[in-house]
């Protein structure tokens, strides 16, 4: 319910994206707590540490050096103790096939990235409560798919 | 081969419960929706084993008032949408506030102040939640599961669908194809 601590991981390699996000998320009224990661390579390293805590929703940015999107999320649904992550991809493109593929690929959500800031909170706030409905209410999470426009 | 089931939540949950309470040895007066009613007060330590045994099935113990006062709005809302007879044809507010025995503006500020949402917006993901499993089962058309589901169309049914997941129900059908082909068990 609201008092626990929502959980929130961004994997964006932009800076500028970084920051945007970040403010969208402080201006919402939810009790979060962000973590970046700047690429797929430290997202693989951040989710893997031993003890760590991990998110209930990863933004996952499709387009990112070292390691892109695609591959971390392939790498997420074939791990035993992460297969089971929310996980919304992020992206520039609004192409139907690109978002069938991101969903099909295992992505619980597809975001198309908005430049109009209260579009991002509108959209962020969207992933969040819906997911939240899937952590809460027994809800079946091999249906979960969402296209978030 | 493929095996398609369905299951009545309530029937299953109860009889789960039964079980654990019983293993345990506690006296009990009644089980029901979401609900057990000992005989006399159990202690912590039974009370931890319970929670231990119900966890194993994916069942808590609440204990404050108002996040069981949730569960109980989510529990008859659930129950309303997935029976085996379309939905109940008096004001869907009305129905929840005499099941659950509050009134329903108190019953929404709760909700909305507690979980991350709307009742409103709770029936709708659970409408559509019940449809995906229809579409996906692939024995009723489009129209019937509007039908069965109280939209006065497939219109409605198609666009709430689109509204709610951001896909057409025959883009999400693909999909999960796809994603299924993908898994190896």
């Amino acid at each position: 319910m609201k008092t626990e601590t929502y959980h929130i991981l961004l994997a964006e390699d932009d800076e500028d994206d970084r920051l945007f996000f970040k403010e969208a998320i402080s201006e919402l009224k939810i009790n979060s707590e962000l973590t970046i990661v700047n690429d797929g390579v430290q997202l693989m390293n951040y989710l893997n540490q031993k003890d760590v805590v991990l998110p209930h929703l990863l933004f996952l940015d499709i387009n990112m050096p070292r390691k892109n999107g695609m591959k971390a999320l392939q790498e997420i649904r074939n791990d035993e103790r992460l297969k089971d992550l929310s996980v919304a991809m992020y992206s520039t493109s609004s192409a139907q096939k690109d978002i069938e593929a991101a969903l099909a690929n295992g992505a619980n959500i597809y975001i198309n990235k908005p430049s109009d800031f209260d579009h991002l909170k509108r959209i962020i706030t969207k992933a969040v409560s819906v997911n939240w409905q899937y952590h809460t209410s027994g809800l079946n999470k091999e249906n979960f798919i969402l296209n978030i426009e | 081969m493929k095996l398609n089931v369905k299951y009545d939540m309530n029937i299953a949950c109860k009889a789960i419960l039964k079980e654990q309470v019983e293993n345990l040895n506690l006296a009990y007066k009644s089980i029901s929706l979401g609900e057990i009613e000992f005989k006399e007060s159990i202690t912590s330590e039974q009370l931890e084993q319970l929670n231990a045994g119900l966890n194993k099935y994916g069942i808590e113990i609440i204990d404050s008032q108002k996040n069981a006062l949730i569960q109980k709005t989510k529990d008859v809302i659930i129950e309303m949408i997935y029976r085996e007879e379309n939905l109940p044809s008096i004001k869907i507010s009305d129905y929840i506030s005499n099941k659950v025995n509050y009134s329903y503006g108190y019953l929404s500020t709760l909700f909305s102040e507690i979980t991350y949402s709307s009742i409103e917006n709770f029936i709708i993901l659970q409408k559509i939640e019940r449809a995906k499993l229809l579409i996906l089962a692939e024995d009723l058309s489009l129209t019937e599961i509007a039908y069965r589901l109280s939209y006065s169309s497939v219109a409605h049914l198609s666009a709430q669908f689109k509204k709610t997941t951001g896909l057409t129900p025959s883009a999400f059908q693909s999909i999960i194809k796809k994603r299924r082909a993908k898994e190896f068990t």
